[in-house]
């Protein structure tokens, strides 16, 4: 019986990929159509698959400021110093680079470490700064990630500022202690006497194409059930470059997690001086007035994909794109007012659905705008398994699936 | 090489009844020769050393040979099918190690376990894991040896408890596994395989407490490949003597490279744990040829010289071929004919792997909870499903 149910969800798959509408659009998801191609010849060798480590057509979104007027054009800028400045073209493993250089340049407390930091990480993150700032200053530490947080929480306590990075998401579970219950609540159990608000700790996360069960996983919603931690994920350079001074020098601990496949995905003309995005703050990135969508990361590529489609199909739909950026705290206020105005919300994370954020994030807007909603509040995240290898593409909320919640929420 | 095997050499042939067809049988496989370790193949820690004395046969010299000549052909094959792009993920090769899985399986028996970290196509070999079944794991193919489901760090068969990717993870498990064999009073051990940068992690020490409080049947072995990742041992631990590292356990280094070495070490170690004596900490010291994965020219943090260096001086491998070819085993053109037949063996496995399917979609939710204890649902099904229904 499962067999044949799952023969119909694959041939679902397969008639959505092919059917015109999709096959015609230019955004088209082309890491999915060559899976499920791969998947369709079931015996023979599958043919090679394309490079991958980054997101493709992230260069061409919307989103992304490749000029620097559009990078300036940006209200949160304004008050930072940075609005009429210089702008040079990076992308996000170098707005992150940037973000560090700036606070160890600001901050003579200011020391960052990890495994191989010193000499770049794997994704060169720290390329350049030991040699920069010295090695005292930027170094390696043993293969230990509960010892890594927890000595970050020490100095932290101490006032230092504290910027640990722990090499992929899939590994901050060692530390998972010291995250929780050190860091998490060192203000509270000492009565406010000490906090380890300069502790920042950077990780990769999400998926990358071929990461199979470690090197795959986006495990913020562990963190945002932990009162006492802030989480942060950007979505672009200009975002992540932001974002970081502003955790760095946030005074609560910070746990920031970069989508890895953003990495080099695109440039951006990224302001070359100290500024600092806001924390808690979303961004509505596209306005709309028939569905919200909300997500964070690199799921917001998919996301904007997914409303071309869906506006194209659908003559007159226009919908709302909200970037969380940070989940703890979350915008709750920038989300109500959007759904309070659109009646409908769709919610998208790679992370499982179930116990994952968008729960949260669908829990509160239902208190908040139970009357004005429409629809059924939809969740497209990733399926409910372990972060699976080969099927990494049938496992992701895909363009295709999250196009089917908007539809699903426009057709109720 | 040459010094290490003492011109003492007892040729006897066991097998021997006088008649001449026997005499030839015999000296085709069974004759045995005792040979004597070099005094450096070991350093100890609060205990003696094995004995150098080590006896073989011909026919054991040459499977070892040929295990290692599979294993590092299995390897280059991966690289090559990494490079082609049919093994995603992430890859790691134990080519220059070899010695370390064949010797230590040469010294066990089935029932005794093992388990290891992410380097693991070479123990998945000498588990008894066939070529085709690891190849087609590396490409996620139905017949993979995890069903294609785990990839290159996620292979396992009987007592081999994996291919585990977290650093460090499965040295509390090993110890985990130890004591079952103690609680059934068998007269088995484990082998608890970690490198040297994994070494560093808090549950290595955790384990070892465990081990050595209730006296556990756990060897713990640190393979020294003199890096993890691009960070060289003497860089991450504050004590690279990794065989001391155990504190109030027993400890011994061994040379790595020589297969023999090991398979001594391994048989004193067992013998030592399933005695009761409690758990020990071997040190392999040993060297990974290729980069830490595949994404790793390996070249950055050490001289292309020093690689060249290993390979020419220390090479397991080349290191056993002397050792025969000294012994009259065999010829070089026999030894030839074996390297032959282990390429001839891998390509074919190489070639049969890449025409397996890949694993059915439905395997998507397989094996997440045990057969029939499955949520009625797993949340993320629903949205297609209902897609599906209203077609
Ligand atoms: C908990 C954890 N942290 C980090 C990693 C990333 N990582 C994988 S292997 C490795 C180096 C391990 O070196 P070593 O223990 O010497 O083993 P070798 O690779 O040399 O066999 C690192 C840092 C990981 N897999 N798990
Ligand atoms: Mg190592």
């Amino acid at each position: 019986m499962q067999t044949s149910r799952f023969t119909l969800l694959y041939r679902n798959f397969a008639n959505n990929i092919y059917s015109k509408p999709l096959s015609r659009n230019r955004f088209i998801h082309k890491a999915f159509f060559h899976a499920t191609k791969k998947i369709l010849q079931t015996s023979g060798a599958p043919a090679p698959a394309p490079a991958e480590g980054y997101l493709p057509g992230v260069a061409q979104s919307k989103f992304i400021k490749s000029t620097q007027e559009e990078a300036l054009k940006n209200s949160e800028l304004m008050n930072t110093g940075v609005a009429n400045g210089e702008t040079k073209k990076m992308n996000m493993f170098q707005a992150i680079n940037d973000a560090m250089g700036i606070a160890l340049t600001t901050d003579e407390t200011a020391v960052i470490f990890g495994e191989d930091v010193a000499f770049g990480g794997v994704f060169r993150c720290t390329l350049g700064l030991a040699e920069m700032f010295g090695r005292d200053r930027v170094f390696n530490t043993p293969l230990s990630e509960q010892g890594i947080v927890g000595f970050g929480i020490g100095m932290a306590a101490v006032g230092h500022t504290a910027i640990a990075e722990i090499q992929f998401a899939d590994y901050i579970f060692p530390a998972f202690d010291q995250l929780v219950n050190e860091a998490a609540k060192y203000r509270y159990r000492s009565g406010g006497l000490f906090n380890v608000g300069g502790l920042t700790v950077r990780s990769p996360c999400s998926a990358v194409g071929h990461g199979g069960h470690y090197h795959s996983q986006s495990p913020e919603a562990y963190f945002t059930h932990t009162p006492g931690l802030i989480v942060v994920m950007p979505r672009s350079p200009i975002q992540a470059k932001g974002l970081l001074l502003a955790s760095i020098r946030d005074r609560n601990p910070v746990i920031f997690l970069e989508p890895k496949i953003l990495y080099r995905a695109a440039v951006e003309e990224v302001p070359v001086g100290d500024y600092e995005l806001p924390l808690g703050k979303a961004e509505i990135l596209k306005s709309g007035k028939d569905v919200t969508v909300v997500g964070y990361g690199s799921q917001l590529y998919t996301l904007e994909n997914a409303i071309k489609l869906a506006e194209k199909d659908i003559p007159g739909l226009s919908c709302e794109l909200i970037d969380l950026r940070s989940l703890s705290p979350w915008d709750v206020d920038t989300v109500a007012n959007s759904v309070n105005k659109t009646g409908r919300l769709v919610i998208s994370h790679e992370a499982p659905q179930t116990s994952g954020f968008a729960a949260e994030v669908a829990t509160s807007i239902m208190e908040r705008c139970f009357l004005r909603l429409e629809a059924p509040i939809q969740r497209v995240c990733g399926l409910d398994t372990p972060f699976p290898l080969i099927f990494e593409k049938f496992y992701v909320p895909d363009m295709t699936k999250c196009y089917d919640a908007i539809k699903e929420v426009v057709n109720y | 090489m040459l010094s290490s095997i003492t011109s003492r050499l007892s040729r006897n042939i066991s097998v021997f009844n006088g008649r001449s067809f026997v005499r030839q049988f015999a000296s085709a496989s069974a004759e045995t020769v005792n040979i004597k370790l070099p005094e450096s193949s070991f350093k100890t820690y609060k205990c003696d050393p094995p004995s150098l004395d080590i006896e073989v046969t011909k026919d054991e010299l040459l499977r070892l040979y040929k295990e290692m000549a599979v294993m590092r052909r299995m390897e280059t094959a991966a690289d090559g099918l990494y490079k082609s792009k049919m093994i995603r993920g992430f890859c790691h090769l134990c080519t220059g190690q070899e010695a370390v899985a064949v010797g230590m399986e040469a010294a066990i028996t089935e029932d005794d376990a093992i388990i290891t970290a992410y380097r693991c196509h070479g123990f998945t070999y000498v588990r008894g894991g066939t070529i085709h079944s690891i190849l087609a794991e590396l490409m996620g193919r139905k017949a993979g040896i995890s069903r294609g489901k785990g990839g290159s760090m996620h292979m396992f068969s009987k007592n081999f408890y994996g291919g585990n990717g977290i650093v460090g993870a499965q040295v509390p498990v090993g110890t985990g596994v130890a004591f079952t064999q103690k609680y059934l009073e068998k007269k088995n051990a484990t082998f608890i395989l970690y490198g040297d940068g994994a070494a560093n992690q808090g549950q290595v020490f955790e384990a070892f407490n465990m081990a050595k409080l209730w006296d556990l049947p756990a060897i713990f072995v640190c393979e020294n490949n003199f890096f993890g990742m691009g960070t060289a041992a003497g860089r991450s631990s504050a004590n690279a003597q990794y065989y001391t590292r155990g504190q109030y356990i027993p400890g011994l280094q061994v040379n790595g490279m020589d297969v023999l070495a090991v398979k001594q070490a391994c048989s004193w170690a067992k013998n030592w744990t399933t005695n009761d004596q409690g758990p020990l900490v071997l040190e392999m010291v040993t060297y990974r040829y290729g980069g830490h994965s595949m994404s790793d020219p390996g070249t950055s943090y050490r001289t292309r010289e020093e690689i060249q260096h290993m390979r020419s001086t220390k090479d397991p491998i080349t290191g056993l071929r002397q050792r025969i070819l000294e012994l009259g085993f065999s010829t070089d053109d026999e030894i030839k004919k074996l390297e032959k037949e282990a390429r001839a063996v891998v390509e074919e496995a190489v070639a049969e792997a890449q025409k397996e399917p890949q694993p059915d979609e439905s395997e998507i939710f397989t094996n997440i909870y045990a057969k029939g204890t499955e949520p009625p649902i797993i949340r993320g099904r629903e949205r297609e499903e209902f897609a599906v229904m209203n077609q």
